[in-house]
């Protein structure tokens, strides 16, 4: 990890990593301990009064019936998001792939809703799913004669939250699996060919095997994008409503720290989020480094 | 493809378009709607045909959104982000691959464990932080120099308050949010494919390390510096919790967080037009960036994340 020509000097490199280390310092470190210690304090919302009470917080947590719920929700917004933005990411890839002609012009249409910040996506989808003007609910009292009211319905909230961030992500899987599939060898694409292999199948015994680095490394991105990001479209589109129906774990954190003042349920829940971002990072590097090693 | 299968292509076409006119749909409605004047826009169901409302719209949403002030605060605040990041993550990097001392892993390791921790984990605390820098110093002195001695040496009680606050400042928009790994990952994995020669021949030469960095790090780093200003101008620009956070003054609030006043509340007039014209013009600049630099976008979206 290094190389055999350095450079000698005394000062200058630890001033060239001050700057890093002074920012990682302030604004990662110190904030992960303090938050670590909040997480086993109990404070009045005004700050004055402070017990130390171990892992009361965290026993309370698990308890509380709303936390085991937003983590439910949590775990169904974030499989649901992933599950559709990486099938339609795929999808689309694999065709964009085997088109021959404008492919400048296919990635240049598919590409642009990455920049798109989450929270203008649900402002886009509030708008397409609105109960009274909205033109893909209107489509669904009439064909299906089911009224959709994400205002007031729970489930319908949650799928107007998934619709929105999955779409998104497609373009973020898109690139992803479009640049998988160009490190496909094309000698091995042939053989197969020769020895008769349709399209299809093709596809399915060479190409997805060969992606599954891919897919996994996606998988783990799509989850804690759902996870993380998506803070602004459910900000923007339902706050967590209706009824506590979209109130995943991080909006829970914020809801609770910010607008409840209860600090230490907050930082508690906090720790949890990051032990579980870690235990995904961890399985990451352990899974990919070991069994998805399909390329050489 | 290897043989050749009209029909499986006319379908890979058909499904393409479907896929691109799905992928594109949200945004062609949107557009539609910030055409049409009020009465078309609560009409039901909405008419597809563009009308001719759109500047009209667009200029309500900038000055009732104030989007002036609020795509400036943006820019500032992606611009900031991008800059920090590459600058802060391409010395770290340098420093870590090109010299040997004896904090080397140590620093290597602090800073490479912040790579996957979002800001949104440790909000809280990190907010604390911002509100005050000195808060960490504050606790320092109290716990080291007890009253005794400042009563000793001043003759009187006194309070010692280090106080700088970040809120609703620049610096409190950006500084968080360049504390993170992956550039300075990228940076020292590109560093590493370098060969040694050129190392060498610059020693040679009598190049102390600076110039090698200026001279031919630099301008080999190109490439990876274009593909992380597109993506981190992009994460810049779209950032919402913190921003949300840290600004309480309407002249600080981004652009993104200010949208949300545009969207029509249950009771209100349905001024969707207005709502959709504001989100558009906000949507505009990071996907300006992505499609005129896609090339170097899609490299460096491929080899940072990977």
């Amino acid at each position: 990890m290094i190389k055999r020509s350095v450079f000698e000097n005394r000062m200058l490199p630890y001033l060239l990593i001050l700057p890093q280390v002074l920012i990682t310092a302030a604004f990662f470190y110190w904030p992960a301990f303090q938050g670590l210690g909040q997480s086993m304090m109990i404070s009045d919302p005004f700050g004055l009064h402070t017990t130390f009470v171990w892992f009361d917080n965290f026993f309370a947590l698990f308890r509380d019936p709303l936390y085991l719920r937003s983590i439910g929700i949590t775990l169904v917004f974030s499989t649901a998001t992933a599950m559709v933005s990486i099938s339609l990411g795929l999808f689309i890839a694999t065709m964009a792939n085997r088109a021959l002609k404008f492919k400048a012009l296919i990635r240049t249409l598919l590409i642009w809703p990455y920049a798109v910040a989450p929270a203008i996506s649900g402002i886009l989808w509030l708008f397409l799913l609105h109960p009274s003007y909205g033109i893909v609910s209107l489509s669904i009292k009439k064909w299906f004669g089911t009224a959709w009211n994400p205002v007031l319905n729970g489930t319908d909230a949650l799928v107007m939250i998934i619709m929105a961030s999955a779409w998104k992500e497609v373009s973020y899987n898109f690139v992803f699996f479009v640049a998988g599939m160009q490190a496909v060898p094309k000698s091995l694409i042939e053989a197969a060919a020769m020895d008769g292999a349709s399209p299809f199948r093709r596809f399915r015994s060479i190409t997805l095997p060969l992606l599954s680095p891919t897919l996994f490394f996606l998988t783990v991105m799509n989850i804690i994008y759902a996870f993380f990001e998506t803070f602004g479209v459910i900000h923007t589109v339902t706050q967590g409503g209706p009824g506590g129906a979209t109130n995943t774990m991080v909006y829970k954190v914020y809801q609770d720290g910010f607008i409840g003042l209860n600090l230490g349920s907050s930082s508690a829940q906090s720790v949890v989020l990051m032990a579980l971002i870690i235990f995904i990072t961890v399985m990451q590097f352990r899974y990919v480094e070991k069994k998805v090693q399909y390329t050489g | 493809m290897v043989e050749k299968t009209p029909i499986l292509d006319a379908f890979t076409y058909i499904f393409l378009t479907v896929g691109i006119f799905i992928v594109g749909f949200p945004i062609i409605y949107a557009l539609v709607a910030a055409t049409l004047p009020i009465e078309a826009v609560a009409k039901v169901p909405m008419p597809l045909i563009p009308g001719d409302q759109f500047w009209v719209n667009m200029t309500t949403a900038w000055e009732k959104g104030d989007l002036g002030t609020q795509l400036l605060n943006s820019l500032i605040m992606a611009s900031g982000i991008t800059f920090g990041k590459i600058a802060v993550s391409m010395l770290g990097a340098f420093s870590i691959v090109y010299f040997d001392y004896r904090f080397r892993t140590v620093a290597f390791v602090t800073v490479f464990c912040t790579l996957m921790l979002p800001v949104e984990v440790r909000i809280l605390p990190t907010y604390e932080m911002a509100a005050n820098l000195f808060g960490p110093l504050q606790g320092l002195w109290d716990t080291l120099v007890p009253d005794s001695v400042t009563r000793w040496f001043a003759g009187h009680d006194i309070e010692v308050r280090l106080e700088l606050s970040l809120l609703d400042s620049y610096p409190g928009l950006i500084l968080p949010l360049v504390a993170s790994a992956t550039c300075t990952f990228l940076f020292r994995q590109f560093f590493l494919t370098i060969p040694e020669e050129l190392c060498e021949a610059a020693k040679m030469d009598g190049a102390s390390a600076m110039t090698f960095f200026t001279k031919i790090l630099l301008p080999l780093s190109r490439t990876n510096i274009a593909a992380l200003v597109v993506i981190e101008f992009v994460y810049g620009w779209n950032q919402y919790l913190w921003p949300l956070l840290i600004t309480t003054n309407p002249k600080m609030m981004t652009a993104v967080i200010g949208l949300q006043n545009l969207i029509p509340q249950a009771d209100d007039l349905p001024f969707w037009n207005v709502a959709l014209a504001g989100a558009i013009i906000v949507m505009l600049p990071p996907i300006l960036v992505v499609l005129m630099m896609q090339r170097w976008f899609v490299k460096g979206l491929v080899d940072t994340e990977k």
